[in-house]
C-alpha cells in the first residue's frame, strides 16, 4: 500500500516536473527576439476588402513615381520565385504592366498561397538595381474580391534589341523561332549552354544560352531559383543543341539590358 | 546575376543556427580529436571532398582542377572530390548543416570568421598545429612527394589570421584587400588631382562635386542621367575601416561588441549626408560598382583587389553592353584614409580548412592536399586570375610571378594593368592590413556592421529624417536582428543568465523531494528489516 503511494508521489512529481519544462519553454518566448518575431508577423499579409483602393496607383502611376517613393499597386501573381526567412520574391502582373516584388515581407504559409491568378495589394519602395524596377521590402495583402488573372504572354521578339522592349519589363512573354547559337566558355569552346554566365557553375546554378532572331544574338537565362533544376525548363535548355530553333516563354527581368528569365523552352525544328 | 538578399539571409540564418551548433541534436558520436599519425598508408585508398569558391571565374576552376589532377598523379591513392561555389555564404551555409549530419567536406575554402563558428561544435575542425609542424608530412616535410613551403615562408601576416584561440585551424590559401577604382579623368575634370594617398575628405569633396546637376535633371559630368559619384560594395568592410582608421571601437579579440560609440555615429551621419547629396550609393541599393564605373557613372568605385580584372573601360571581364562602356583612365589606390601616414586596410580572402573524421588517415590525406594548394603553381596561378596575391613569400618571390608583375599592361587580360596594380598595392601594404578579432558571433557583427551604413542609406533616399532617434532605434534593430546581445560574451567566459525561471526552480525542487522520499523510503525499510532480524 505504501508503495503504491510513494509511486504515484513520484509519478505526480514527475508530471509536475514536466509542467515545468513546459513552462520554461513559454518563459524563452518572452524575450526580445520573439516580441521581434510578432512585430514581423503583423508584416505578413492579411486579407482586405477594397477600403484601401483609393491608394492604389494604376501601372502608369507606378511608373511614373520617382525611385525610392512609397508606392501600392494591386497585381496578380504570375510566379513566385523565391521564399527565405519570411521574404518572398513574386512576378506579377495586372493588365497593363508587369512588377517584380523583391524581398516582401511573407510568411511561408502566405507564400504557400501566392499560386498563379492571385490577385495582393503590395505597398513597399520603388527601386531599381542594375535597371532592374521593382517594389522592395514591401508588406501585401490578399485581395478577396474574386478576381483572378493569368497572363497570357506577349510575343516580344519583334521588340529584341530595340528600345520598346523596355516597356514590357518584368512581363510574361514569348520569344518565337529563336535559334540556338553557340556560346563559348572561358577556353573557347562552343557550348549550347553554360552552367553560369562563364561555365565556372555546375548542375544546379543558374543556366546561360545564346539564341537568336534576324541575326541579332541575344542571352537568356535560366534562373535557378525561379526554376531549378528539377524543372522542365532546366532540363530542356541541357538538351538544347546548336543549330535548333526553339520558342520560349518567360519573364523579361532587366540586369544592364534585358536579360529575361525563362520558364518554358520548346524545340520547334 | 544572383542578387545579395537570399545569400545573405541565408548566412544570418545559419549564424543563428551555428550558434547552438554545440548542442546539436542531429550530429553523430563526435569524433574523436585528431592525432597526427606516424606513417601515411600509401596502402589505402582514399576519397576526400573539396569545397572551393570562385569567383564565377572559369579560370579558377580549372586551376582547381589541374590542381586536384596533379596531385593524384603524385599520391594515386588519393581522390579529390572537387565541390564548386560562387560565394562563401553558401558554404558557410552547406557547412553548418552538414556539421548537423557528420557529412562535412574534407577540405573546405572558407573564412576565418566561419571557422569560429564551426569551432563551438567538439574536434569538428582539425587545428594544424602539429600537422604543421610535422617533419615527416608538415610544411616542408620530409616525406612529401611536392616542394610544399616551409612555415616561415607564409606571410606571417596571413598565416597569423587563421590563428584562433592561440591555434591554427586553417592555412591562407590568397589573400586580397579593397581597392579605390577612380575614373582619373572624371577627377581632373571637376579640377583635382588624384593624390597618392586618398582621403576621406578629398573622397566626400570631390563626389559632392561630381554629384551636380544641370537644369535638365542630367548630371553636370558625364551629360547623363544617371551619377553614382561613390559607390562601396562591401558596406562591412566600409564600416570596419572606417573604424579601425580611428582608432574606435568595433569589438574586443574575445567578442565584446564595442561597435555601438560615437565614431559609427559619426560615419553614419557623414554617409547620410553625402547620399543626401547624391554623391554616395551601395551595390546592394544601387548595383555592381564596375558598371557604373565603366559606364561613365561613377567616379569612385571601391571594391576587393579581386574584383579588378571588371574595372576600367578595357576590363577584360564586362557586365554592360559594350555601347555602353566609356573610355577612360582607371587609377587605382588604397581605401581613403583618416591618416595618409598611417594607411590601413583589411585583409580578405579564402583560407583553407580540414574537417575532423574518424580515420586519421584521411585526415592526415586532407592534409596532403590542402598543403599542395600552398605549392607555387597553384599560387602563381590562382593569384593571377585576379587581383589576389600569393600567401607565400616562396611564391611572390618567385621569378615566375615577378615576370607576371613586370609585365602589366602588355595585354588586356592575363596582364591587364588594372589587375596587377590592384595586386601590387597589397604587396606593398602587407603590413598596413588588418584582420578582425574572430569569435562566433563575429560573422553576425561583420553584416551589422554594413547593414548599418545599407540603412543610413536608404532612409536617406526615401526622405527619412535621420538623427540621434533614428539612431538609436538603428543600433536596437541590428542589435536584435543579428542577436548581438546572443554573442556578446567573452569567449571561455559563462554568460550571466540571470535568476532561474520559477518553473525551474520548481522543476529541480520536485526532483529533490522525489530524491529525498526515497531515501527515507529505503532508510525505513532498511530499519524494519533489522527490525524483523532481531
Amino acid at each position: 500500500m505504501k508503495k503504491k503511494v510513494l509511486s504515484m508521489l513520484l509519478a505526480l512529481t514527475l508530471v509536475f516536473a514536466l509542467g515545468g519544462c513546459a513552462g520554461g519553454g513559454n518563459s524563452s518566448n518572452t524575450t526580445g527576439d520573439n516580441a521581434t518575431a510578432e512585430d514581423n508577423k503583423q508584416d505578413t499579409a492579411g486579407d482586405t476588402s477594397d477600403d484601401a483602393s483609393a491608394d492604389v496607383m494604376s501601372y502608369d502611376e507606378y511608373m511614373a513615381a520617382d525611385v525610392d517613393t512609397e508606392v501600392t499597386v494591386e497585381a496578380y501573381v504570375q510566379a513566385t520565385q523565391s521564399w527565405w526567412e519570411d521574404k518572398a520574391t513574386i512576378y506579377a502582373q495586372d493588365h497593363d504592366g508587369g512588377y517584380f516584388f523583391y524581398d516582401t515581407a511573407c510568411s511561408e504559409e502566405d507564400y504557400d498561397k501566392l499560386v498563379p491568378g492571385t490577385k495582393i495589394r503590395v505597398t513597399g519602395y520603388k527601386t531599381e538595381w542594375s535597371g532592374e524596377v521593382e517594389i522592395q521590402e514591401g508588406t501585401f495583402e490578399f485581395v478577396n474580391d474574386g478576381d483572378t488573372y493569368i497572363a497570357d504572354p506577349t510575343d516580344v521578339t519583334e521588340y529584341l534589341g530595340t528600345d520598346e522592349i523596355e516597356n514590357y519589363q518584368n512581363q510574361f512573354v514569348s520569344f518565337k523561332g529563336m535559334k540556338v547559337e553557340a556560346s563559348k566558355d572561358a577556353d573557347g569552346n562552343d557550348a549550347a549552354f553554360l552552367y553560369n554566365y562563364d561555365g565556372s557553375g555546375t548542375d544546379g546554378d543558374d543556366l546561360y544560352f545564346n539564341a537568336s532572331y534576324n541575326g541579332q544574338t541575344y542571352t537568356f537565362t535560366i534562373e535557378s531559383y525561379l526554376c531549378d533544376s528539377s524543372t522542365e525548363v532546366y532540363a530542356a535548355v541541357k538538351n538544347l543543341q546548336i543549330g535548333q530553333t526553339i520558342d520560349m516563354e518567360g519573364f523579361l527581368y532587366w540586369y544592364e539590358g534585358v536579360n529575361p528569365h525563362i520558364t518554358s523552352v520548346t524545340v520547334v525544328q | 546575376m544572383k542578387r545579395p538578399g537570399k545569400i545573405l539571409a541565408a548566412l544570418l540564418a545559419a549564424s543563428l543556427c551555428a550558434a547552438g551548433l554545440s548542442g546539436c541534436h542531429g550530429r553523430q558520436e563526435e569524433t574523436a580529436e585528431f592525432a597526427v599519425p606516424d606513417e601515411f598508408d600509401t596502402s589505402r585508398n582514399y576519397e576526400i571532398t573539396f569545397w572551393a569558391k570562385n569567383d564565377t571565374n572559369k579560370t579558377q576552376t580549372d586551376i582547381y582542377r589541374q590542381a586536384i589532377a596533379d596531385f593524384q598523379e603524385l599520391y594515386p591513392n588519393i581522390t579529390v572530390d572537387l565541390r564548386l561555389y560562387t560565394d562563401y555564404g553558401d558554404i558557410y551555409n552547406d557547412v553548418i548543416t552538414n556539421i548537423a549530419t557528420d557529412t562535412t567536406p574534407n577540405v573546405c575554402i572558407t573564412y576565418p570568421d566561419h571557422i569560429a563558428t564551426y569551432l563551438t561544435g567538439e574536434n569538428v575542425v582539425v587545428p594544424l598545429d602539429d600537422l604543421m609542424t610535422d617533419e615527416t608530412y608538415g610544411l616542408g616535410g620530409s616525406r612529401l612527394l611536392f616542394q610544399s613551403p616551409e612555415q616561415s615562408q607564409i606571410v606571417p601576416q596571413f598565416l597569423d589570421e587563421c590563428m584562433i584561440d592561440g591555434h591554427y585551424y586553417a592555412l591562407p590559401y590568397m589573400r586580397s584587400t579593397e581597392a579605390c577604382y577612380i575614373n582619373k579623368d572624371y577627377v581632373e575634370a571637376l579640377g583635382y588631382t588624384v593624390p597618392d594617398v586618398l582621403t576621406w575628405d578629398f573622397i566626400w569633396e570631390v563626389s559632392d562635386a561630381a554629384a551636380a546637376k544641370n537644369p535638365d535633371g542630367t548630371f553636370v559630368l558625364n551629360g547623363q542621367d544617371v551619377m553614382i559619384p561613390f559607390i562601396y560594395k562591401s558596406t562591412d568592410n566600409m564600416m570596419i575601416q572606417m573604424l579601425k582608421q580611428q582608432g574606435a571601437g568595433y569589438s574586443t579579440d574575445h567578442g565584446e561588441v564595442e561597435i555601438f560609440n560615437d565614431a559609427t555615429e559619426d560615419i553614419l551621419y557623414t554617409v547620410a549626408e553625402h547620399t543626401d547629396t547624391g554623391a554616395f550609393s551601395t551595390f546592394k541599393i544601387s548595383g555592381y560598382p564596375a558598371n557604373f564605373l565603366n559606364a561613365g557613372q561613377c567616379v569612385f568605385a571601391i571594391d576587393s583587389t579581386a574584383g579588378a580584372t571588371w574595372m576600367g573601360s578595357d576590363a577584360p571581364l564586362v557586365d554592360i553592353a559594350e555601347e555602353a562602356i566609356t573610355q577612360f583612365d582607371t587609377e587605382v589606390r588604397m581605401i581613403p584614409q583618416y591618416d595618409p601616414e598611417n594607411p590601413q586596410m583589411i585583409s580578405q580572402g579564402p583560407s583553407v580548412c580540414i574537417f575532423n573524421k574518424d580515420d586519421p588517415q584521411e585526415v592526415l590525406a586532407s592534409w596532403l592536399f590542402t598543403q599542395y594548394l600552398l605549392t607555387n603553381d597553384v599560387q602563381i596561378a590562382y593569384s593571377e586570375t585576379e587581383g589576389y596575391v600569393p600567401v607565400t613569400t616562396a611564391a611572390q618571390e618567385s621569378a615566375e610571378y615577378q615576370d607576371y608583375l613586370s609585365r602589366a599592361g602588355e595585354d588586356n587580360n592575363q596582364h591587364y594593368d588594372v589587375k596587377i596594380k590592384a595586386a601590387e598595392l597589397l604587396l606593398e601594404h602587407e603590413d598596413d592590413t588588418f584582420v578582425t578579432p574572430v569569435f562566433n558571433g563575429s560573422t553576425s557583427l561583420r553584416d551589422a556592421a554594413g547593414q548599418m551604413i545599407e540603412e543610413v542609406t536608404k532612409s536617406v533616399r526615401r526622405k527619412e529624417t535621420v538623427d540621434d532617434t533614428y539612431i538609436q532605434n538603428l543600433y536596437s534593430d541590428v542589435t536584435a536582428l543579428y542577436h548581438l546581445n546572443d554573442y556578446n560574451t567573452p569567449s571561455g567566459e559563462k554568460a550571466d543568465l540571470g535568476p532561474l525561471p520559477g518553473t525551474a526552480v520548481a522543476l529541480i525542487a520536485g526532483i529533490a523531494a522525489v530524491w529525498l522520499l526515497i531515501i527515507l523510503y529505503l532508510i525505513r525499510e532498511k530499519m524494519k528489516k533489522q527490525r524483523k532480524k532481531q
